[in-house]
C-alpha cells in the first residue's frame, strides 16, 4: 500500500505536474507540435493520478465497513442487472484476469443509458476514454505493482480478496448522486 | 524444421510429437493435408504438437545479485511457464496452428495487426525465451567487433545507443519490452519499444537484444525503481555474446555493407 501510494501515485503526480508545466510553456509559445506531443504524457500521468485518487476512495478497512455490500439502490441495481452480487464479482474478476498487460477494471454507471456496466481500460486510461457518459463507481487496479508483493503472479487471488475491502458505501453515494 | 521423429530434450521448445504414426506427420507446411489424412483414424491415435518450457542457459541463481533467484523462479517458473501452458491449452483445440515453429506461430497469430487469441501466449513465450538468452552471468560491459562497429555506425557511439535504450525503457507506458533490432528494410540497428507482448518479428525486423519492462520482471528486486533495473541490466546482465551470434545470423538475411563490385 505504502509503495503504491507514496511511490507510484506520487510519481504520476510529479510527472503530471511536469507535463502540465511543459504544456503551459508550449501553449504560451503556440508550439503545436509540443502541445500534441505532450498529450500522451498527460493522458498517462494525469490518468494515473485520477485513477489512483478514485482507487483510494474505493477501498476501506474491514472494520470501517469495507466489503459490506450496499443495501441501497446500488445493491438493487446490481441484482436487477447482473442477477446477483456474486455474478457481478465473477464478471469483474473474469475481465480483470483476462486483461493483458496493465490496466484497470471498473464498475461504471452509464449516465445516459442509466445502466451499470463492467469496463476495462488499458494502462492508465481514465474511464471516460471508454465513453463520455461513464461514471466510475469503483475501479480495481490490475497493474502488477498493485498486487505483486503480496500475491506474486497469482492475480486471481488478488481479485478474490480485494472484494473484502471494497468501499461499497462510497460507490453507493456516487451512484445515487449521478443516477438522477 | 523437417524432423518429425524428434526425441524431446529438456532445452527444446520444438514440437514434441507423441503417438505419431510412422507414415504420418510429414510436412509442417501442409497442416490442411494432415488433417484430412488423419480424419479416419482420429480415434485410434492423436497427433499432439506441444511446446515445452525452455530453460535459461544458466542456473536460476546465476544472475545474482542483479536479478535474484526469487525473480527467476517467479518470472520463469511462474509467468513464462503459464504462457507455455496457456499456449498448449489453446493449441489443443486449434488444429490449424499445429506444425509451426515458434517464429512462424508468432507471425501467423499476429494476423497483421488483428491478433488471434493465441498471439499473446505465443509471443510472450517467444519473448521470454529470447530475453533469458539476452542475458548472461558476468554480462554487461561493451560489445566487440562487428556489433560494436554497427552500433557506432548507426548510433554514433555506444554511449549514445545506451542512452537511447535506457530512455526508451523509462518512457514506456504500461507493460512492454525494449529492443535493439536490426531493421530489415532500412538495414540498420534501432532501439524500439513494444507494448504488452508485441515482438519485432511481426514487422519482419530481427531482434538482437531485449529487456522485459513488465513490472513482474523487476518488482521483487527493485520495486518501482525502473532506472536502477535498466542500468543494472546494461552494466551487468546484457549478453553481448548472444548479440554477436544473432547479428551473425542476421547478416544472412540483411546486407549490411555495400557490395564490393569490381569495376572491370
Amino acid at each position: 500500500m505504502q509503495l503504491h501510494h507514496q511511490k507510484h501515485h506520487q510519481t504520476y503526480i510529479t510527472n503530471y505536474n511536469k507535463a502540465l508545466e511543459q504544456l503551459d510553456q508550449a501553449l504560451a509559445k503556440a508550439d503545436s507540435s509540443s502541445i500534441v506531443q505532450l498529450q500522451s504524457a498527460i493522458k498517462f500521468n494525469g490518468g494515473g493520478h485520477i485513477n489512483h485518487s478514485i482507487f483510494w476512495k474505493n477501498l476501506a478497512p474491514i472494520r470501517e465497513g469495507g466489503g459490506e455490500p450496499s443495501k441501497a439502490s446500488l445493491g438493487w441495481a446490481i441484482d436487477t442487472q447482473f442477477g446477483s452480487l456474486k455474478a457481478l464479482i465473477q464478471r469483474v474478476n473474469a475481465e480483470g484476469a483476462a486483461l493483458q498487460g496493465s490496466g484497470w477494471v471498473w464498475l461504471a454507471l452509464d449516465k445516459e443509458l442509466k445502466k451499470l456496466s463492467v469496463q476495462t481500460t488499458a494502462n492508465q486510461d481514465p474511464l471516460v476514454t471508454k465513453g463520455s457518459a461513464l461514471v466510475p463507481l469503483f475501479g480495481i487496479d490490475v497493474w502488477e505493482h498493485a498486487y505483486y508483493l503480496q500475491y506474486k503472479n497469482v492475480k486471481a487471488d488478488y481479485l478474490k480478496n480485494i472484494w473484502k475491502v471494497i468501499n461499497w458505501k462510497y460507490a453507493s453515494e456516487v451512484y445515487e448522486k449521478e443516477n438522477l | 524444421m523437417g524432423s518429425c521423429c524428434y526425441s524431446p530434450s529438456p532445452s527444446s521448445s520444438h514440437l514434441l510429437a507423441t503417438d505419431f504414426f510412422s507414415w504420418g506427420f510429414k510436412s509442417s507446411k501442409l497442416p490442411f493435408l494432415q488433417k484430412r489424412r488423419f480424419d479416419r483414424s482420429q480415434r485410434a491415435s492423436k497427433i499432439c504438437g506441444y511446446y515445452g518450457l525452455r530453460t535459461p542457459p544458466y542456473k536460476l541463481d546465476a544472475l545474482e545479485p542483479y536479478m535474484s533467484l526469487k525473480t527467476l523462479e517467479m518470472h520463469w517458473g511462474g509467468h513464462h511457464r503459464n504462457y507455455v501452458e496457456g499456449l498448449n491449452k489453446q493449441l489443443e483445440k486449434n488444429d490449424i496452428l499445429y506444425g509451426f515453429t515458434m517464429d512462424e506461430l508468432v507471425k501467423v497469430t499476429y494476423n497483421n495487426g488483428n491478433p488471434l487469441p493465441e498471439f499473446n501466449n505465443a509471443a510472450q513465450v517467444w519473448n521470454h525465451d529470447f530475453f533469458w538468452e539476452s542475458m548472461q552471468p558476468g554480462g554487461g560491459d561493451m560489445p566487440k567487433l562487428g556489433v560494436l562497429q554497427q552500433i557506432e555506425k548507426d548510433f554514433g557511439s555506444f554511449t549514445n545507443f545506451r542512452e537511447k535504450f535506457v530512455e526508451a525503457a523509462l518512457t514506456l507506458f504500461g507493460s512492454g519490452w525494449v529492443w535493439l533490432v536490426l531493421k530489415k528494410e532500412e538495414r540498420r540497428l534501432a532501439v524500439i519499444k513494444t507494448s504488452n507482448g508485441i515482438c519485432p518479428l511481426v514487422w519482419d525486423d530481427i531482434p538482437i537484444i531485449s529487456l522485459d519492462m513488465w513490472e513482474h520482471a523487476y518488482y521483487l528486486d527493485y520495486k518501482n525503481d525502473k532506472g536502477k533495473y535498466v542500468n543494472v541490466f546494461m552494466n551487468h546482465l546484457v549478453s553481448w555474446n548472444a548479440a554477436m551470434a544473432r547479428m551473425a545470423r542476421a547478416e544472412a538475411f540483411v546486407n549490411l555493407g555495400e557490395p564490393k563490385i569490381p569495376i572491370a
